[in-house]
């Protein structure tokens, strides 16, 4: 028999009677199901997923649910097929034996694969001083199960709610809040709200929409205590300028973890950054050699993406989660000449004060951007950015039928400032500024120290005070 | 019945907002509210928005209370779950 028929027949036998484990029960773990099946896999398929539900959607929680418009317990995701899986749901994986194919879970029980996929995704960063964020009324945002106890605090008409961080997340709080006729502060240790995602030129758009929504925006501050009365329950909100901020519902949104901690001493490539793997999702381990047998998808996933100069990319993105985990699934029952990379186009939405927020690219890669239509005045334009001489990424604030031909634009290397002119251009977008994204080389957490030098005889280090 | 849309994909054409008010809603001029648990009774509606969508961005998955009762040319055709991608 020939080596390509030892593999063919290799794969036909995963096919027919294969052993398929998938860790991370929510968007990705479920897609790369469904295409299992549909790719004709007919062996055993075992999903695991530390919440008691069946997979459902998230990016309703931050806006329908919040605003009253849909239930939270309503957001199970819809099949695309009947996937005929052994569900474990309601406990975690803990542990992974490389060797011997086998996942350990947190009921003592282990599964044993002949292919992994992890798609653990990221869970909310919590309020870091524990006592404080067990007290009632701080919240966070991520689960169903959050989002239950968010509405329901909501509706006990809150004198004021306090939203820790402006991200998107955060904005959308913040957004739902005000729409509710609640009183809301929110508090950012940045420049501007949405100022790491989409930089400080649109961040000053999305102050100037939370102001004019009678948010009580206030940056440059982070939130150093929260409060409580005698009885538990939150009651202020401690700020670095020394500002006290009442409140009876505090939201803590920080981004997020990547949930990689059950994979420590595996062997494994993963850490507090996610799961290296190649564009094909097969994981690394530490030792930066590429694994047969255990891919990655979704938002646990870090892979390198060659439009953006082989960058290893992380993207908490909903698009990005169904497009590699349907990448990992093709994959992990393909020979390796059939298999092909993951190379879907960053994209992403929001929806705050009444304004869609949508973005193609990679923004934070720009240096510079430009207003290429409409007008930031009016909340409704198109922006781009450059990234040595090309287009990097776009977005959009209400003008998303642009969005596809910026990303035409992104895929075939554009050149920037876009040499078209249109006919809603102003003039103040006829010229690229630069998109003043903060500094990544400054630290913004807390003390940090840095080694430098050549050779371990004359490394120094370098201490830097926390800001 | 449940739904999910794309929002990636989906333009703002507010198809499915004026052939199923009850399910799906314009908020501010692009974006899209839906409630992704539609009643049984809004089956034909939110039908006709996963066909009407310009961008084909609804998955729809009909459960079983939905297809009771479904007219039997209908129910033929839809075994497998309406609306995927196509």
């Amino acid at each position: 028999m020939t080596t390509a028929g030892a593999h063919d027949g290799a794969l036909e036998h995963l096919k027919r009677e294969g052993r398929i484990v998938i860790v991370g029960a929510s968007l990705a773990g479920l897609r790369a199901a469904e295409t299992m099946r549909e790719k004709g896999f007919a062996g055993s398929l075992t999903l695991i997923g530390d919440e008691p539900h069946e997979p459902y959607d998230r990016p309703p929680l931050s806006k329908q649910v919040l605003l009253g418009n849909a239930v939270a317990d309503h957001t199970t995701l819809p099949r695309r097929r009947a996937i005929d899986a052994d569900w474990r749901l309601g406990v975690p994986a803990t542990g992974l034996d490389m060797a011997a194919r086998r996942v350990r879970l947190g009921n003592g029980d282990e599964v044993e694969y002949d292919r992994l996929l992890i798609a653990t995704g990221v869970r909310a960063r919590p309020w870091p001083n524990a006592e404080e964020a067990s007290l009632d009324g701080v919240f966070v945002l991520r689960t169903r199960d959050d989002a239950v106890g968010l509405q329901r605090a909501l509706t006990d008409s809150p004198r004021r709610v306090v939203v820790i961080g402006a991200g998107f997340t955060g904005s959308e709080i913040a957004s739902a809040c005000r729409e509710r006729g609640l009183n809301v502060t929110v508090a950012e240790r940045g420049s501007a709200p949405l100022v790491g995602a989409l930089g400080g030129v649109i961040g000053e758009v999305a102050a100037e929409m939370h102001r004019e929504h009678e948010v009580d925006l206030r940056t440059g501050v982070m939130v150093t205590a929260l409060e409580g009365d005698p009885s538990g329950r939150v009651r202020a909100a401690h700020l670095s300028d020394g500002a006290t901020v009442e409140a009876d519902v505090v939201v803590v949104s920080l981004g997020a973890q990547r949930n990689t901690e059950w994979l420590a001493g595996s062997g494994l490539g993963a850490g507090p950054r996610g799961i290296a793997c190649d564009a094909g999702c097969r994981a690394f381990d530490v030792r930066g050699i590429v694994t047969d047998d255990i891919y990655v998808a979704g938002d646990v996933a870090r892979s390198p993406h060659a439009l953006f100069g082989y960058q290893f990319l992380s993207l908490e993105h909903w698009g990005n989660a169904v497009a590699q985990a349907d990448t990992a699934a093709h994959n992990m029952l393909s020979v390796s000449a059939d298999r092909r990379p993951h190379l879907w186009v960053p994209a992403f939405w929001s929806s705050q004060f009444g304004v869609n927020i949508k973005s193609v690219g990679v923004p934070p890669m720009g240096t510079e951007i430009m207003i290429t239509q409409g007008s930031p005045a009016e909340r409704r334009f198109a922006a781009v950015y450059g990234y040595q001489g090309r287009v990097i990424a776009a977005v959009t604030f209400d003008n998303c039928r642009w969005l596809p031909f910026y990303e035409h634009q992104i895929e075939s290397t554009a050149p920037f400032p876009p040499p078209f002119s249109t006919v809603d251009r102003r003039p103040e977008g006829n010229k690229p500024v630069p998109a003043d994204f903060p500094d990544p080389s400054v630290p913004t957490h807390g003390p940090t120290i840095t080694l430098s030098g050549y050779s371990p005889a004359d490394r120094k280090m370098t201490f830097t005070p926390g800001r | 019945m449940r739904l999910v849309v794309d929002l990636n994909r989906c333009q703002g054409y507010a198809q499915c907002a004026f052939l199923a008010p009850d399910v799906f809603a314009m908020h501010g001029d692009e974006s899209l509210l839906y409630n992704p648990e539609a009643p049984p009774e809004q089956r034909e509606d939110v039908l006709r928005a996963v066909a009407a969508c310009p961008v084909q961005a609804i998955l729809l998955e009909l459960t079983d209370e939905d297809m009771a009762n479904m007219p039997a040319a209908d129910a033929a055709g839809s075994s497998a779950p309406s609306g995927g991608p196509r």
